[in-house]
């Protein structure tokens, strides 16, 4: 299996990247553009294993080092590698 | 004093601090690499500058995992005396060794000059000989050093006098203007609870000699010490 992470700057915490970012696209004409936040994605390489497995790995994973639950946020899904 | 100064790839001012200690001080110090897992013997651990596995994935989180975190850890534990200056402050919040978030600066810039911060007086032993009436200048070189946390968290380090430094203007005062990176309540440098843990943004190593340009950060080391 292949997990793909979505770290996210956590709702309400200042993301001076995101708002420039956003800005950015306002100046280009892209208007529509209401907020920006800018993360990371992460893959994760889990050969061999169920997706329950593969979920439960990811999950701690996460919590033990991906991300900073003071300040970040994320999501995951499990999908199949090749 | 027996002074350990912690080695990781990509710190880059574990020189200045074992100068500081050495020549400055006149004590003892010794490098140590992070792959290490004993702190036997020492007195004091500093946790240098620099930007230790690049800064990869967040400031500090790869080195918080190195084997001599875990001897920190316990060095801590028994009431040894750890001080994280910049990245080594980042490192100690995510061992979670210290409370709070270190994110980037408000202004997203790569900030480094001179501040002005003040001690609070906090009973600790890293600013016990240092007057809180007066504004001490040590300069800052950092991109994440925007200190972060919730008002009630905030509330329990005022409670708990967890708050070793604050950022001010050269007269004293804490205003929004003296705070260079957008922290939480001008907050320079914070305490543990059991307060033998300091990390701080500024470089009290890089002030400690009169050709430097401030001689202000040395006397945190001689408070360390007991020498003021």
């Amino acid at each position: 299996m292949i997990a793909h992470v979505y770290i996210t700057p956590k709702e309400g915490i200042l993301d001076p990247q995101g708002e420039t970012v956003g800005q950015a696209l306002r100046n280009l004409g892209i208007d529509k553009v209401a907020a920006v936040r800018v993360g990371k994605y992460i893959e994760i390489d889990l050969p061999g294993m169920a997706r329950a497995g593969a979920e439960k790995v990811t999950r701690e994973a996460c919590e033990r080092l991906l991300v900073n639950p003071n300040i970040e946020s994320y999501t995951f899904e499990v999908v199949k590698g090749d | 004093m027996r002074f350990a100064v912690l080695v990781f790839p990509g710190s880059n001012c574990d020189y200045d601090a074992y100068h500081v200690v050495r020549q400055v001080l006149g004590e003892r110090a010794e490098f140590i690499w992070h792959r290490e897992a004993s702190l036997d013997g020492f007195d004091v651990v500093i946790i240098p500058g620099g930007f230790s596995y690049g800064d990869y994935l967040r400031t500090g989180a790869i080195a918080s995992l190195s084997p001599i975190m875990e001897a920190v850890r316990q060095f801590a534990s028994a009431g040894g005396l750890v001080l994280g200056i910049c990245n080594g402050f980042q490192i100690l919040i995510e061992a979670g060794l210290l409370p709070g978030a270190l994110i980037s600066n408000s202004g997203l810039r790569f900030i480094s000059r001179q501040i002005y911060l003040q001690p609070e007086g906090s009973g600790d032993p890293f600013t016990a000989g240092l007057d809180t009436g007066r504004s001490y200048a040590m300069p800052i070189a950092h991109q994440a050093g925007n200190y972060l946390v919730s008002p009630q968290e905030l509330e329990q380090l005022e409670k708990n006098e967890q708050i070793a430094f604050r950022y001010v203007t050269a007269v004293g005062e804490r205003t929004p203007d003296a705070n260079p990176n957008g922290s939480s309540a001008n907050i320079a440098g914070v305490l543990n609870r059991e307060k033998n843990i300091m990390g701080m943004m500024p470089h009290p190593e890089r002030a400690a000699e009169a050709v430097l340009g401030s001689v202000d950060g040395l006397a945190l080391f001689e408070s360390i010490i007991g020498r003021s």
